[in-house]
């Protein structure tokens, strides 16, 4: 896009200054073998436990990180979790979500009083419900994509954002989380956003005091569902 | 903005004296410095994160040209547009292009600080295009038409009956009356206020904390989530960043991720992370319909191999101020242009030259805190060494610091002189100092003793004590 001689220009400039050749056979190698075998570094020990250490993990640390969590038993527990979670906290018995086939699963009817809206987040949404694909427990870290099934805009928009996420797609690390997402779009492919996410929105940049819900959500619920 | 980096001295000054800057760098200690403390002992791998952080970045910019070409390659591939920028000029003519083509009139934007770099914000306002700043603290020194003073707390020299003080001025659309006693009450304002803007933009502009050759994602860490509101709203999201941001695997990410916000805010993460690779997709029902990144120089190929090519590791943290007594004591204005602290000091007379910034890497007591603590490893005492070094040679050194110089070299070059003269004055210095243990002035110390007393020493030298010591042990 940029003006033709641009790019030659910063290449070349990187290239005197490295003393090196664009068309150095090792070095291509290098960088192909490097990105094709994505190997991980040095991660921490704090998430490489069983199961049940990894979800406990997770639970302590969000909340720690100002999240509200809860467990359910099963799908079927979901609407009334959601449902006394938005009476609890005085909130209206209505949310948005996209339509991911875990959220079509739930039987909503079991909550009569609530109400879904489907779509892309607007400004008059106050609740927004989306799927989490996986979590990293190492931070208590959800891995969030783009699309028509959650779209991103309910990440950010409403006050108060619930996150649904499968027990057994509650990872160690973040490593973990992304050959999980590899799996899913393939290799070197990412959906258009992929948003990791620790807790609600906070600042901190008055005074160095801590004020939750800057511009995204001043609460998240995340609901483990086994 | 224009860099006033030549007036550091008055500037240190002014802020010394300044009572309301001194209370908010007060916080520092028990914010920054504690937080990261705390991080760091909470996570055994830390050090070794460190080095492996440091090796990541060092292979990245060993191999960058092809990095960056990968990069692109998959940029272009998911739809995205990359705009190679040589130098500031080339980046805010790419920018103001893109906006003129799509007939923006506001611009919302997450922090970036390769924005500052280039100045961005006068000249989108320059071409008649309103630049919104929605970091809570970029948007309290906009309204202040103030450059950042902090790379991460660009507002960290307010306090916040300043920014009630701001607020009451400009949003003058609100009660006066309204209660804007408490941080939670003007954030809850910045959000209803900005909120608006957010729906209203037109093109949203972020920065890029990493680039990632494997997937083509830029991406950003915020704790707001303000820069996501920027880039999934617009129907146009800019990305502008610099090219040593880029790293080969979304692995290598993780690991520099790893030590980014623990040695920022002490956090173990922040709240939001975020990667974003090219345009929305078909059918996706939200995200900007174009995406492009500025890929800026600006004086960085320049430094690539150079004696100064450890400061592209920078990962924009900000602990080597929080950790620094002279920023600790003068905040980041005094340094004149975008970058402060020792990071600062090193980078600025890179991108704007050693005429403008020489004060800069003389702002230095060099007690090795700023190397202790970045997390990349970079030893910026070293590096500041370089440039006073530089400084000298270009002869922009003054007369009567040459002179002092050149007698220190001769004295240190002398030993049997140098112990001669210091076995006379030190014992003399305590005698005139007995009865209150400290001079309040003394010849040729002025600089030191205007603002604080100066000890007086207790009779005997270094060496001789050494010698002493030798005897007993």
């Amino acid at each position: 896009m940029s003006a033709p001689g641009k790019r030659e220009e910063v290449l070349g400039a990187i290239r005197r200054s490295l003393a090196v050749d664009g068309n150095d056979s090792a070095r291509l190698k290098t960088v192909q073998d490097r990105i094709k075998s994505h190997s991980a570094n040095l991660i921490p020990k704090r998430g490489q436990i069983d199961h049940a250490a990894r979800i406990k993990l997770f639970i302590e640390t969000l909340e720690g990180q100002s999240a509200h969590v809860s467990r359910a038993g099963s799908l079927e527990d979901i609407p009334q979790i959601v449902a006394d979670y938005l009476l609890d906290n005085n909130l209206p018995a209505e949310f948005r979500s996209g339509e991911d086939d875990l959220l079509e699963s739930i039987p909503w009817d079991k909550s009569p009083a609530l109400t879904r809206h489907q779509g892309k987040g607007v400004a008059s949404d106050a609740v927004a419900i989306s799927v989490a694909r996986s979590a990293a427990a190492e931070t208590g870290t959800m891995f969030l994509t783009s699309g028509k099934e959650n779209p991103t805009t309910l990440n950010f928009l409403p006050d108060t954002h619930i996150a649904v996420i499968r027990a057994d797609t509650i990872l160690g690390s973040y490593e973990d989380a992304w050959n999980a997402l590899r799996d899913v779009y393939g290799i070197r492919e990412m959906p258009r956003t992929v948003n990791l996410i620790s807790g609600p929105s906070r600042t901190a940049d008055i005074e160095q005091i801590i004020v939750m819900g800057a511009h995204g959500p001043r609460r998240l619920h995340v609901i483990i569902v086994d | 903005m224009r860099p006033h980096s030549r007036s550091f001295k008055n500037n240190a000054s002014a802020a010394l004296k300044d009572a309301s800057l001194q209370l908010a760098l007060g916080g520092i200690k028990n914010g920054f410095v504690a937080n990261r403390a705390k991080a760091r002992a909470n996570l055994p791998e830390f050090e070794d994160l460190r080095d492996e952080a440091r090796a990541v970045k060092e292979h990245a910019l060993a191999h960058l040209d092809l990095y960056l070409e990968e990069y692109e390659k998959k940029v272009t591939a998911s739809g995205g547009h990359v705009h190679w920028a040589p130098t500031a000029t080339d980046a805010r003519e790419a920018i103001l292009d893109i906006c003129r083509k799509a007939g923006a009139r506001t611009v919302t934007k997450g922090k970036t600080m390769v924005g500052e770099e280039i100045a961005i914000n006068d000249h989108l306002e320059g071409a008649g295009i309103t630049p919104v700043e929605t970091d809570l603290g970029e948007y309290l020194i906009q309204l202040r038409n103030e450059p950042p003073s902090h790379i991460i707390a660009p507002a960290i020299h307010l306090t916040k009956d300043q920014v009630e003080a701001d607020f009451r001025k400009i949003h003058t659309t609100l009660p006066y009356d309204r209660v804007l006693e408490e941080p939670a009450q003007l954030v809850a304002e910045a959000r209803t206020v900005l909120r608006e803007q957010f729906l209203a933009a037109d093109i949203g502009i972020t920065g890029a904390n990493l680039l990632i050759a494997e997937t083509g994602s830029s991406v950003i860490v915020t704790n707001e989530g303000n820069g996501d509101l920027t880039q999934c709203l617009p129907r146009i999201h800019i990305v502008i960043t610099s090219i040593e941001k880029v790293v080969p695997t979304l692995e290598d990410a993780c690991t520099i991720l790893r030590v980014l916000a623990r040695s920022a805010t002490g956090q173990e993460w922040t709240t939001y992370t975020t990667f974003s690779t090219g345009p929305k997709r078909e059918g996706d029902p939200d995200g900007p319909d174009e995406y492009h990144v500025i890929l800026l120089d600006n004086g960085r190929t320049e430094m690539l191999g150079s004696e100064f090519h450890d400061m592209l590791r920078c990962i924009r943290c900000g602990a080597c101020m929080n950790h620094c007594p002279v920023y600790n004591a003068v905040g980041g204005h005094a340094y004149g242009w975008v970058y402060p602290g020792p990071m600062g000091a090193v980078l600025t007379p890179s991108l704007i030259g050693i005429d403008e910034a020489g004060h800069l890497p003389n702002a230095s007591t060099f007690c090795g805190r700023c190397e202790a603590v970045c997390p990349m490893r970079i030893p910026l005492p070293k590096l500041m060494r370089h440039w006073r070094e530089r400084e000298y040679d270009k002869g922009n050194t003054p007369l009567f610091y040459k002179i002092g110089l050149k007698l220190w070299a001769f004295m240190a070059r002398h030993p049997r002189l140098y112990q001669g003269l210091t076995g006379l004055a030190m014992p003399a210095l305590a005698r005139a100092g007995r009865r209150r243990g400290r001079f309040k002035s003394l010849p040729f110390a002025g600089g030191w003793t205007r603002h604080r007393d100066l000890p007086a020493p207790q009779g005997k030298t270094f060496q001789q004590l050494w010698r002493e010591r030798g005897q007993i042990s």
